[in-house]
């Protein structure tokens, strides 16, 4: 099992996850797209942090700040959802092009 | 050496069987090892949820004044065989309009999950089915999956009542998983280590709860605990009275089987993980009484605790929704980080009488600062009806 | 074995990803993004992370999951008409892998396989996050707790008569 192929499924895991943003009209999977990205990127912190012999575990801890991270994203991200939905009464992105409030 | 063999039997018939196995295949070993004790840990808990269902109805006719079931079998204790086979002929009705794969999946995801925290308790002297190092992580981070199983039931069902029901477990589980995992803090603050075995190792002098903040993280961690798996009195999201039977309306036959498995197993983990964490595993009481096999010792302290939630059930009137919600929030939290100050400081007093005392004086104050502030004479005051007479 | 279990694995992962991002009903698309980053932490079981998988796990099913799927359920009063799909984000996305596979394929250094290395004890991560990477904790606990008071101000309902 070599590196390459594991950074092949990560950066697959990406282009997933930057077709949903690109793709999708709803917000909310927007941001799934987001963290599918944010994944792939821990992934590849992980991956090398494993095949590098180095001793010290920059990798896991770069990847646990990521995943605070995006859970901090995720939270407000969601929260801006509701409350745009509340606003304009669509969470569709397309829909969201005045600068007016 | 015949009690130390009597401690260990069960691992010396996991070696025996072992060593029939051709040698030098290590992925086959590992793989009948895995399954080994996975067949052990179901085998005891399927057994002991089968008595513990009609035992919980003896215990509850007991204290209602009745007498409970006692047709099938001596004594009744048949009864769990009738209610398994009545529950598998029953008819599995899908409702027309759920969505039938969320349906079908919910069931199945709450039971695994609730098995799958059963791994990693140990349940006597070297019979850990599951030795990691962040055993009481994995614990914490599987059973969140419960609350995505509970929606997936309540929203795969298509119905207001299960919807309703999964809403507010949902919200009931979250709000008390935060003290839950935080008066766990203390004891992982003191042992230094996430892992189950080195925290039950740790408590061989004496056990967690017979320390102020123990004593105090185990009577929040139980109520926290009691919640988690939705039991009277915080049996909100299926109080039958209010939405028929929560995110279980529309479960019939073997599935809600499966949903009361889940339930019971749900139970026994968090039980389990309570004497792993405060009543010192399966350490005896007292160092005459190390002739009695550890695993014993485990499961005596286990079914006091299961007596208890029984106890709960059968004394205790339903709480409403605010009421568990404002208890989570304005009390369990602080008292639980409080118990993270005091264990941080009967550490540094030296653990000695005086560190007691100390850890005392913090739990003492928070707790009068906090029933001060709550005003808990002006909650239980007598109820004004105000709409109807 | 271990190389067939990696790749189910990956499978699953890649599947139910490619199924949040692409499945027209909402609900089950999100019940999917859950599945893949269940394959993601297994993932990070698999290289040994084992405390990243349990935080992976912790964090996205036990929270994140949870989030999605209620704000689904509280926006979903037009819920039919969002099933638009924008053909155009294909050809990126496959450019862009096209362009990713290429490079690592180039590139030698990436065909390595992971030496031996002791297993990364629970204890060594609190203890390098306590030592080297102490402010960087502050500033994520900082963060989580702006965070925590954004989402709550942002999501309040506007008490205005």
């Amino acid at each position: 099992m070599t590196l390459s192929i594991l950074l092949m499924v990560s950066s697959a895991l990406f282009c997933i996850g930057l077709l949903a943003a690109l793709s999708r009209r709803h917000a909310i999977f927007i941001l799934i797209g987001i963290e599918m990205m944010l994944a792939a990127a821990n992934i590849n912190f992980i991956a090398f942090w494993r095949y590098n012999a180095q001793p010290q575990p920059t990798g896991v801890i770069v990847a646990i700040f990521a995943i605070a991270i995006a859970a901090a994203e995720a939270a407000v991200g969601l929260a801006l959802i509701i409350a745009i939905y509340r606003h304009y009464r669509t969470t569709n992105v397309d829909q969201l092009d005045r600068l007016k409030g | 050496m015949s009690t130390g063999f009597v401690d260990q039997i069960f691992v010396r018939l996991k070696v025996w069987i072992m060593h029939f196995l051709p040698p030098g295949h290590d992925l086959i070993a590992s793989f009948v090892s895995a399954l080994l004790n996975i067949s052990g840990v179901l085998i005891v808990f399927l057994t002991l949820f089968a008595a513990m269902s009609v035992l919980e109805r003896k215990i509850l006719g007991r204290m209602q004044n009745r007498y409970g079931p006692n047709r099938v079998g001596p004594f009744g204790l048949l009864q769990p065989v009738a209610d398994g086979i009545k529950m598998l002929i029953k008819e599995d009705i899908v409702p027309a309009r759920a969505d039938k794969v969320v349906h079908f999946l919910a069931p199945i995801i709450i039971a695994a999950v609730a098995m799958l925290t059963l791994g990693i308790i140990p349940y006597g002297r070297n019979m850990t089915p599951l030795s990691i190092d962040g055993g009481i992580l994995f614990f914490f981070a599987i059973g969140s999956t419960t609350e995505l199983a509970v929606f997936m039931a309540g929203w795969g069902s298509n119905n207001k009542f299960s919807m309703l029901g999964a809403m507010r477990a949902i919200a009931q589980m979250v709000s008390y998983e935060l003290p839950l995992i935080i008066t766990t803090l203390p004891v992982v603050m003191i042992v230094g280590s996430l892992s189950p075995d080195q925290i039950v190792a740790a408590q061989s002098k004496y056990w967690f709860v017979f320390t102020p903040w123990g004593l105090a993280a185990f009577l929040l961690f139980f109520t926290s605990g009691l919640v988690e798996s939705n039991r009277t009195p915080f049996d909100v999201p299926e109080g039958e009275s209010e939405i028929v039977a929560g995110h279980m309306t529309e479960y019939s036959g073997f599935k809600y089987a499966t949903f009361f498995l889940a339930e019971y197993f749900g139970m026994f983990a968090i039980s389990g993980l309570a004497v792993t964490l405060f009543l010192g595993g399966w350490h005896a009481p007292l160092s005459i009484l190390r002739f009695v096999p550890s695993y014993i010792w485990f499961f005596g302290k286990l079914s006091i605790l299961l007596f208890v939630f029984v106890w709960a059930r059968g004394t205790l009137p339903r709480t409403r929704v605010d009421q568990v919600m404002n208890f989570a929030w304005k009390f369990m939290l602080p008292m639980a980080f409080t118990c993270v100050v005091s264990a941080a400081v009967w550490h540094y007093a030296g653990r000695g009488f005086f560190a007691w005392i100390w850890s005392l004086v913090i739990i003492a104050g928070v707790y009068m600062t906090l029933s001060i502030l709550l005003d808990t004479k002006k909650k239980f005051a007598p109820r004004v009806y105000r709409f109807a007479e | 074995m271990i190389n067939i279990a990696f790749f189910i694995i990956a499978a699953l992962t890649l599947g139910s990803a490619l199924a949040a991002a692409t499945n027209p009903k909402l609900m089950h698309a999100a019940l999917s993004f859950a599945i893949a980053f269940v394959g993601v932490s297994t993932l990070f079981f698999w290289l040994g992370a084992e405390f990243v998988g349990l935080v992976q796990i912790f964090v996205y099913i036990g929270a994140v999951a949870v989030l999605i799927v209620f704000t689904i359920l509280l926006t979903r009063r037009e819920g039919e008409q969002l099933r638009g799909f924008n053909w155009s984000g294909v050809v990126v996305a496959l450019a862009v892998f096209a362009g990713l596979v290429w490079s690592i394929l180039k590139s030698p250094s990436m065909s390595i396989l992971p030496p031996e290395v002791s297993p990364l004890t629970v204890k060594r991560i609190g203890e390098v996050l306590m030592s080297d990477y102490v402010w960087p904790l502050m500033g994520v606990g900082v963060l989580l707790t702006v965070a925590l008071l954004g989402a709550l101000i942002l999501a309040m309902e506007d008490k205005r008569e």
